[in-house]
C-alpha cells in the first residue's frame, strides 16, 4: 500500500477502525484533539459511532459499557483526562472486560502543560486506578508504530480481556510521519462468549454473562485477585517487547530509554559512535510487561560500567531498570520535564559524563 | 544526509502547511521525512513553526537544535532562529514584511519580497506557497515537479485555488532565477 504522510493523532483514529474498532467515546484534550477531530467525521463514514461524553468520567464508563456489550471500543485522551478515567479503568479490569485506552502525555502534574513529557509512566505500569491490577501497555516511538501497536492492542485486550493501554507524549500525536497501514484485521474476538452481554438467546453458552466489580466475599474476591494475577503473569511470559540498538558493540553505557525520548537517544548513539565511543540501548516496547531480563543481560555484558535511564520525567521508569539490573552494573537517571525534550547534544553530554 | 527546514512566521501564514506540502514531496521521492509542528503556548501567542527533516536514512531526534535551513515569513521568526542556523544553510527572508537582515555572513541569505509577489499572483493567502516555492528552487531538497504536483494534491479538495497557487509556484522559482541574473 502506498505510504501516507499523517499526523500521529489521525492515524492512531484510522488505525483503530481498521482494527475493527467502530466505537469511539472521548472528550478532547491537548495534544490529542485531533483523534477526535479525526473521527467526529471518519466514524460515520464507516457506520461507527463517535461520541464526545459530557466528561472523562463520563467517557471512562462509557467504555465499559460498550466493553461490556461485546464490542470493540477505545477513547483516547492526555495526561488529566486518564486520570479521570482512571476509576472506570480499575473498574474495567476487575470486571476483566477488553478496551483500549491511548494516553498522550502532557506535561504535569495538575493541568500542568500541553508539550511532550513521559511523566504518566507511573500512572500507566503502576495503577492510576486503584486495586491490584495491571494495564498491558505499549509504548511507540514513531506514527508508524504508534498504528501497529493501535492495531494490536484490541486482539490483546480481547486475549487477556483486560484494558490495554498505548502510551504516546505529545510528539508522537503532533508530528507526521509516513505510515502504512497493515492490512484491516480481519479477526474477531474468539472468547466473546464467555464475557459479552449479548443476551442468552445469541450465545453458545446457558451461563448467563455477568459484568460486575463488587465481590464481598473475601475468598470471591481472593480467587478473582488470583486469576487477574495469573494473566498478569502470562503477559510477562508472552507479551515482552523491545528494540535493542548498538547493543552487538562493546558498549560502556547502556540507555533504557522509550517513545520519543529513545529517538533522541538513537541520535546521540549514533553521533557518539562516531567519536569511537559505544553506547548500547534497549527501547521497551511494552512498558508492562517490562523487559527485564534483556535489560539484566545486556547490563551484565562485560564492557557495560553504567546503566542510565533516559525518560521525559524526574525518574519513574528508572526504578524498573533498577529492578531489572538487580545491583548487577550502577543505575542512573537523566532526564527533563514539563514539555522540556533533552536534544541529542545534551543526551550526548550527559552519556560522555557517565562514561568516564 | 540529513537535511532540515525551519518554517516560521505568524499564526495564519500557512507555516505548518507549506512545510507539509515540502514534507509531502519529499516523501514521494523516496526520502523518510519528520513533520513536527509548534503547538505549544507560543503559538496560541500568535507565532507558528514547524521543522521538517528530511533524510535518506531512518531519521531518529526530533529534536534538532540547529536546522540547516530556515525560511522565515516574519522578523521575530528571523530573529529568533536566524542565529542557529547551520552554516552555509539558506536563510530565506521575507523582505516585504522583515526590514532586517540575518546578520550572518556564512548562510545563504535568500532575500524575496515573498508578499508582494503573492499580491501580484492575485491573493496575499498564497504567501507560503511563494516562499517554498522559492526555496524549494534554490535548495533543490526536491523536484520542482513532484513539489507542483504536491501542490496539486494537497488542493485537491480545494481544486478552484490550484491555478492561482501553480501560479504562486512560478512567481517564486522565478524570484530566485532573477536574483542569480
Amino acid at each position: 500500500m502506498r505510504k501516507v504522510l499523517m499526523k500521529g493523532n489521525e492515524a492512531i483514529g484510522e488505525a483503530a477502525i481498521r482494527a475493527g474498532c467502530l466505537n469511539y467515546f472521548a472528550y478532547p484534550i491537548t495534544p490529542q484533539s485531533e483523534v477526535a477531530e479525526y473521527l467526529s467525521h471518519r466514524m460515520p463514514e464507516v457506520g461507527g459511532v463517535f461520541l464526545q461524553g459530557e466528561s472523562e468520567v463520563a467517557v471512562g464508563y462509557m467504555i465499559f459499557g460498550a466493553s461490556g456489550c461485546g464490542e470493540r471500543v477505545f477513547t483516547t485522551s492526555s495526561s488529566p483526562g486518564i486520570s479521570l478515567m482512571s476509576e472506570a479503568i480499575s473498574y474495567i479490569a476487575s470486571a476483566q472486560c477488553p478496551a483500549v485506552f491511548v494516553n498522550i502525555i502532557r506535561g504535569g502534574p495538575g493541568l500542568g502543560g500541553i508539550l511532550p513529557s513521559q511523566g504518566d509512566y507511573f500512572q500507566a505500569t503502576k495503577g492510576g486506578g486503584h486495586g491490584d491490577y495491571r494495564l498491558l501497555v505499549m509504548a511507540p516511538a514513531s506514527v508508524q508504530e504508534a498504528v501497529e501497536m493501535v492495531m494490536e492492542a484490541f486482539p490483546l485486550a480481547e486475549k487477556y480481556r483486560n484494558p490495554v493501554m498505548i502510551l504516546g507524549d505529545g510528539l508522537i500525536g503532533q508530528m507526521m510521519e509516513p505510515v502504512e497501514f497493515p492490512e484491516h484485521l480481519s479477526s474477531k474476538p474468539t472468547n466473546k462468549d464467555d464475557w459479552a452481554t449479548t443476551g442468552m438467546d445469541t450465545r453458545k453458552s446457558d451461563k448467563p454473562n455477568v459484568v460486575k466489580t463488587l465481590f464481598l466475599d473475601a475468598k470471591v474476591l481472593n480467587n478473582l485477585n488470583l486469576t487477574l494475577k495469573a494473566k498478569y503473569d502470562r503477559m510477562k511470559k508472552e507479551e515482552v517487547r523491545y528494540e535493542p540498538y548498538n547493543i552487538d558493540s562493546d558498549y560502556k553505557v547502556l540507555i533504557v530509554s522509550y517513545g520519543t525520548m529513545s529517538r533522541v537517544c538513537k541520535t546521540a548513539v549514533d553521533n557518539l559512535k562516531e567519536e569511537g565511543f559505544e553506547v548500547g540501548m534497549i527501547r521497551p516496547q511494552t512498558l508492562f510487561p517490562f523487559p527485564e531480563t534483556a535489560i539484566n543481560e545486556a547490563a551484565g555484558k562485560k564492557s557495560c560500567k553504567t546503566v542510565v535511564s533516559i525518560e521525559m520525567s524526574m525518574g519513574q521508569m528508572v526504578e524498573d531498570v533498577e529492578r531489572s539490573v538487580l545491583g548487577k552494573r550502577p543505575v542512573e537517571w537523566y532526564g527533563k520535564c514539563g514539555g522540556e525534550v533533552p536534544t541529542p547534544e545534551e543526551v550526548m553530554e550527559v552519556l560522555r559524563e557517565f562514561g568516564k | 544526509m540529513q537535511k532540515e527546514v525551519m518554517f516560521a512566521g505568524f499564526g495564519g501564514q500557512g507555516i505548518l502547511f507549506s512545510a507539509k506540502i515540502l514534507a509531502h514531496a519529499a516523501m514521494e521521492e523516496g526520502y523518510e521525512v519528520m513533520w513536527i509542528p509548534s503547538y505549544g503556548p507560543e503559538m496560541r501567542g500568535g507565532t507558528a513553526y514547524c521543522m521538517v527533516i528530511i533524510s535518506e536514512k531512518h531519521i531518529g531526534s526530533p529534536i534538532v537544535k540547529n536546522p540547516m535551513h530556515l525560511v522565515a515569513m516574519n522578523r521575530p521568526s528571523l530573529e529568533k532562529f536566524a542565529p542557529v542556523v547551520k552554516p552555509e544553510g539558506i536563510v530565506l527572508i521575507n523582505s516585504t514584511l522583515i526590514p532586517v537582515r540575518s546578520g550572518r555572513s556564512d548562510v545563504d541569505e535568500l532575500v524575496i519580497p515573498v508578499n508582494d509577489i503573492a499580491i501580484k499572483v492575485g491573493s496575499l493567502k498564497s504567501a507560503n506557497i511563494v516562499a517554498l516555492s522559492s526555496f524549494v528552487a534554490r535548495s533543490k531538497l526536491v523536484k520542482m515537479e513532484t513539489l507542483r504536483h504536491c501542490v496539486e494534491e494537497e488542493f485537491s479538495k480545494k481544486t478552484k485555488l490550484i491555478p492561482l497557487n501553480m501560479k504562486a509556484m512560478e512567481e517564486g522559482e522565478k524570484a530566485v532565477v532573477n536574483l542569480k541574473e
